[in-house]
């Protein structure tokens, strides 16, 4: 029998139940939550899993989504190759 | 509500956790940590975790020799894998003025014992083959240098203090510093005053307004600093690349991000934006270096800040008021030194012995003459 798996973090493969782990070794803020497991941290930069993040957050901690916050975002709003950054035109 | 410790650490980053845990361990009982926000979210979260100990002054070579020394086993330590491996450090130089800088420090660096030597462009490409070596006039590589992971780092020496019973509190900010009669009596954190003999002030970045606090005038600033990390990718890239000449730094995590950053302008202050000129400027310099990543994508940018002093060299020991201890001003090496000035910094404070390490360190020194560290990246 395989277990069925909520997968919350598609980038790295992270499920709820990880995340209540995490919850449970003490990682109460969602900043740190996210730097102990990894979620938000791959190519979608949480846009997939951040919300579902909170949501299980907040109901561990009772909290609504307003109290729980939500991560700094960082720049870029989407993965960019590092040439166009440099700004070399001739890559295809 | 009044509390009493022995110790009152401001600062829950990886330098007053590490102090924290080291005055534990020495037996002192009462210890609390003080953090504004998460634990490492000042500059010990936000850094790029590289250790070295090629440095260019001889106390910091020493003080940073003895750290790697405390890295090599610290996952041991601390019962917590902080992800660390010796990939070693590959500083580059781009013209003669920078080579022969990197010619002196190695000399100095081998005298006391350090293992770098230097190394020709070809030798440089042998240690990290997608080097372009157009225009490079050779470097230093020591292999001995290294990389952990930040927050484990953080959390292993929190918990490490913990179970010796360090007490921490997160979201918790520091509003006052008392002093009566030249000696520390306590703080005031949230809305608490917590009666101590002794205040460490590790705030990094904040460092400056703890000084404040108890009435001194600091000689540190507060500098941003931007980083970024790309999409991960499979192992490639051993040692942590420093440019000198481009001041671009860059390594690969434990995850396979290219995790670096240049250095850019910025005027003082504790302002962590991300700028696009930095982005573009690490990109053009990054692509020029190692043209085979020129696909590799930028997942994120982000900055953090290095505590800087006249000389580059931090602030360590005892002040003219007593029982107000200084470990900060580290200048952008706060992370690697953190261990080695956690077991020294205890060491004062329970002994009130001053290590001859830390001795050059001292908060009296921009009073006299100083020799500044040459080797501050990015």
């Amino acid at each position: 029998m395989v277990k069925s798996k909520k997968i919350v973090c598609r980038c790295e493969d992270i499920t709820e139940e990880d995340i209540i782990h995490a919850i449970e070794e003490g990682f109460t803020d969602l900043e740190s939550l996210k730097r102990y497991t990894g979620i938000s941290t791959g190519p979608c930069q949480g846009k997939s899993c951040l919300m579902h993040v909170i949501r299980i957050l907040g109901g561990r901690l009772k909290k609504s989504p307003d109290e729980i916050g939500i991560t700094t975002q960082r720049p870029p709003v989407n993965p960019v190759p590092l040439y166009i950054l440099a700004g070399d035109e001739n890559e295809s | 509500m009044k509390m009493k410790a022995d110790v009152a650490v401001i600062g829950g980053g990886v330098t007053g956790l590490s102090i924290a845990y080291n005055l534990a361990k020495q037996g002192i009982e009462k210890v609390v940590v003080l953090e504004k926000r998460y634990l490492g979210a000042g500059s010990s979260g936000r850094c790029a975790g590289g250790i070295r100990e090629q440095f260019s002054t001889e106390p910091m070579i020493k003080l940073a020799r003895k750290s790697l020394d405390m890295y090599e086993k610290l996952s041991d330590e601390l019962n917590f894998n902080i992800l660390f491996r010796q990939g070693g450090y590959l500083f580059l130089a781009f013209n003669e003025d920078d080579m022969s800088e990197i010619r002196e420090h190695v000399r100095l660096q081998n005298s006391l014992g350090v293992g770098s030597r230097i190394v020709t462009p070809e030798e440089a490409r042998e240690i990290f083959p997608e080097l372009n070596t157009d225009g490079m006039v050779g470097g230093a590589f020591n292999r001995r240098d290294g990389i952990a992971f930040p927050f484990p780092v953080v959390w292993g020496y929190a918990r490490a203090g913990e179970r010796l019973g360090v007490e921490i509190r997160k979201f918790t900010e520091v509003r006052d510093i008392i002093v009566e009669n030249g000696s520390v009596k306590g703080v005031v954190a949230g809305e608490e005053r917590i009666d101590c003999d002794f205040v460490v002030n590790a705030a990094g970045g904040w460092s400056k307004k703890i000084y404040e606090m108890a009435g001194l005038k600091s000689f540190n600033t507060p500098v941003k600093h931007e980083i970024l990390a790309t999409e991960p990718l499979k192992p490639f890239l051993e040692p942590m690349i420093v440019n000198i000449s481009a001041g671009l730094y860059f390594n690969q995590s434990m995850r396979g991000e290219i995790i670096g950053g240049i250095g850019t302008h910025s005027e003082p202050s504790t302002d962590v934006s991300s700028s696009f000129e930095f982005v573009k400027k690490f990109a053009r310099e990054i692509v020029r270096l190692v043209p085979k990543i020129r696909g590799v994508k930028v997942l994120r940018q982000w900055a953090g800040l290095y505590d800087m002093t006249p000389d580059a060299q931090p602030v360590l020991g005892e002040t003219e008021i007593e029982g107000f201890i200084q470990a900060n001003g580290f200048s952008g090496h706060g992370f690697m030194l953190a261990p080695v000035v956690g077991e020294l910094i205890a060491k004062l404070i329970a002994t009130g012995k001053v290590d001859p390490l830390i001795r050059p360190f001292g908060f009296n020194r921009f009073r006299d003459g100083i020799e500044p560290e040459h080797t501050v990246v990015g």
